[in-house]
């Protein structure tokens, strides 16, 4: 076990190296030139030597990863090339918003997924079973941004029920959380559904409904917490598409997070946002996975760690 | 034989929710073929040209026209035909789905098919090398590799099959690991065929069925990227339609103008919930193993 994590640890410390690797190379060979962008359009030659000289542009790639790489260490992302201020305090003061806007958002997910499935699995091969895997077919297969502005429309243009975007109140928080949880929910279902499958048809659920046991006790006793586990364990495995999620439902929806810094950032060509942000989300990928690594044998003994 | 003992088990269940797929991938396969002939035959069934600026396009407030009898899905923005920027839309999107996840595919399947079958170092690279970019956020990659080349249709198709071959590489990988392993794979080596010989005469072969599965599913994938990279601002750019781009454009209007956000939107739910259909039915029948398990 102790071995086991210390692997996995390391692992995820090379990805994560590897990661910042690439999206260096990455933003290395963009053609975007920072430094005119900074000077502005009338600036002389001299005074754009000196900001790239200042920024530590004029130096060899090496270096300047080497360098970005010893920031790292010490929690520093760099300085925002045009906001004038530090990568790290720009997402930190925005990560509290995006972190209430996931927990709400896989909340959502859970809650209408998980249902969605064992509604399906229970009424299985019935009408119903067929139309909510149907629905969950039309969620997988819908774009972020159409769920997002249907969603906005309904609810806030026509309906007036809730503010059109914007963040501060619980009202602001309903329908991009809504958005997120609607469009995760498909995949859930899916999984709940055959999850809860297999769990109806094992023994111990036939001797139970052979006890005497009544139809929904052993549905709501005995199949779902045996059949919920394994799908709960998958939560670290879903935060890769959901921070793709984030970028779109904040940029629609005009909520503060990380998702529309970055997004604000790639408009203007603001590198060390776009690292910064990258990077953060990479790490919530790496460690959602680590940690469904670590949960699953924990929550359901048949799993073993290898 | 073998129907005596399937039809012997009673599975009215099975047998209803087989012919329900069935009758489901029916359906998406022929929401492909009208997207298809709508994107082949758009120069002759469009009623404009698509980058055409009506006069009578826009009301005299310059507002876009509602769905009417000469615009039969309204006009956009600029008063220009939606029907017809539809048509020549589903063209981009057709192109990049086939054009993109193609590439993804060729990468995918090179890159597992060398790992599984080489293994060693070259593999161990190749694999870490995939894990690495299973844990980038596939969005944000799309989008740093979208601003950083100048986008054009070619080049967003390239950005998505950068991004998506990697789901690819790792189930042919696994696939092709556990063929290799086979005693026919052995069998063969013995009578002295070749790495060139197995590879494609006999390891290929065996991994069509998951290829095509992941042809079919993957489009689904395509579609949705483009046109969140196109709404984005970062995908196929205007004035070249694309059912993202439409969007992108008419963002602004939304509230006053609905049918511009909603017509295309709902085109790109209907073409990827079509692939996902045909995708999901054609894994039933080609991968014996997935049958029964949901």
């Amino acid at each position: 076990m102790g071995r086991y994590l210390l692997s996995r640890f390391l692992q995820s410390i090379l990805i994560l190296l590897g990661i910042s690797f690439v999206t260096f190379v990455l933003l290395y060979v963009l053609p975007a030139d920072p430094v005119r962008q900074i000077a502005g359009r009338s600036a002389t030659a001299e005074t754009v030597e000196n900001i790239r000289r200042q920024l530590g542009l004029d130096q060899p790639f090496i270096v300047q990863y080497g360098r970005y790489l010893a920031g790292l260490a010490q929690g520093d992302l760099g300085r925002s090339y045009l906001q004038k201020s530090e990568v790290t305090e720009l997402i930190l003061s925005r990560l509290p918003a995006s972190l209430q806007l996931m927990a709400a958002g896989i909340f959502a997910e859970l809650v209408l997924g998980l249902g969605m499935g064992i509604a399906a699995a229970v009424l299985r091969g019935r009408m119903a079973d067929q139309l909510l895997m149907m629905t969950s077919f039309v969620t997988v297969s819908a774009p972020q941004f159409v769920v997002s502005l249907l969603m906005l429309y309904i609810f806030a243009v026509r309906l007036g029920w809730f503010p059109i975007g914007g963040y501060g109140t619980a009202a602001h928080l309903v329908l991009p959380a809504l958005t997120l949880g609607i469009l995760g929910s498909g995949w859930y279902s899916r999984m709940m559904r055959s999850s809860m499958i297999d769990v109806l048809r094992a023994d111990y659920i036939r001797t139970a409904r052979a006890k005497g046991l009544g139809r929904s006790r052993v549905i709501l006793r005995h199949a779902l917490p045996n059949a919920i586990l394994p799908v709960i364990a998958m939560i670290g495995i879903d935060i890769g598409i959901f921070m793709g999620g984030i970028v779109v439902v904040e940029s629609v929806f005009g909520w503060p997070g990380i998702g529309q810094l970055a997004w604000q950032a790639i408009q203007r060509v603001d590198i060390p946002i776009i690292m910064g942000v990258t990077l953060i989300s990479a790490c919530a990928i790496v460690l959602g996975n680590l940690l469904a690594d670590l949960i699953a044998p924990m929550i359901d003994p048949r799993i073993r760690l290898k | 034989m073998a129907d005596a003992t399937a039809s012997a088990i009673p599975a009215p269940e099975g047998a209803f929710r087989r012919l329900i797929e069935r009758r489901l991938a029916l359906f998406g396969l022929s929401l492909i073929l009208l997207v298809v002939a709508g994107a082949l035959f758009a120069p002759w069934i469009a009623p404009y040209a698509p980058e055409e600026q009506h006069f009578d396009g826009l009301t005299i407030e310059g507002a876009p026209l509602s769905p009417n009898a000469q615009f039969w899905m309204g006009t956009d923005l600029l008063g220009r035909d939606l029907f017809s920027r539809m048509l020549y839309g589903a063209q981009t999107s057709l192109i990049i789905g086939i054009v993109a996840n193609g590439l993804a595919l060729i990468i995918g399947t090179i890159v597992g098919l060398t790992a599984g079958f080489f293994r060693g170092w070259i593999g161990a690279v190749l694999m870490r090398f995939t894990d690495l970019m299973m844990a980038f956020p596939a969005l944000l990659l799309a989008i740093c590799l979208a601003a950083i080349f100048k986008p054009s249709l070619w080049i967003v198709a390239l950005v998505i099959a950068l991004v998506n071959w990697v789901q690819t590489a790792r189930v042919i990988y696994t696939q092709t690991s556990s063929l290799a392993e086979r005693d026919f794979i052995a069998a063969e080596r013995t009578l002295g065929a070749g790495s060139g010989r197995i590879l494609f005469r006999h390891l290929l072969p065996h991994l069509l069925p998951t290829i095509i599965v992941h042809t079919t599913l993957g489009i689904s994938t395509t579609v949705l990227l483009e046109a969140t990279l196109s709404f984005l601002g970062v995908g196929v750019q205007p004035p070249t339609p694309s059912w993202g781009n439409i969007i992108f454009e008419n963002q602004t209007y939304f509230q006053a103008a609905p049918w511009l956000v909603f017509i295309p939107g709902t085109a790109i739910i209907l073409l990827a919930l079509a692939f996902n259909l045909v995708g999901d039915v054609l894994r039933d029948v080609m991968d014996p193993t997935q049958r029964g398990l949901d």
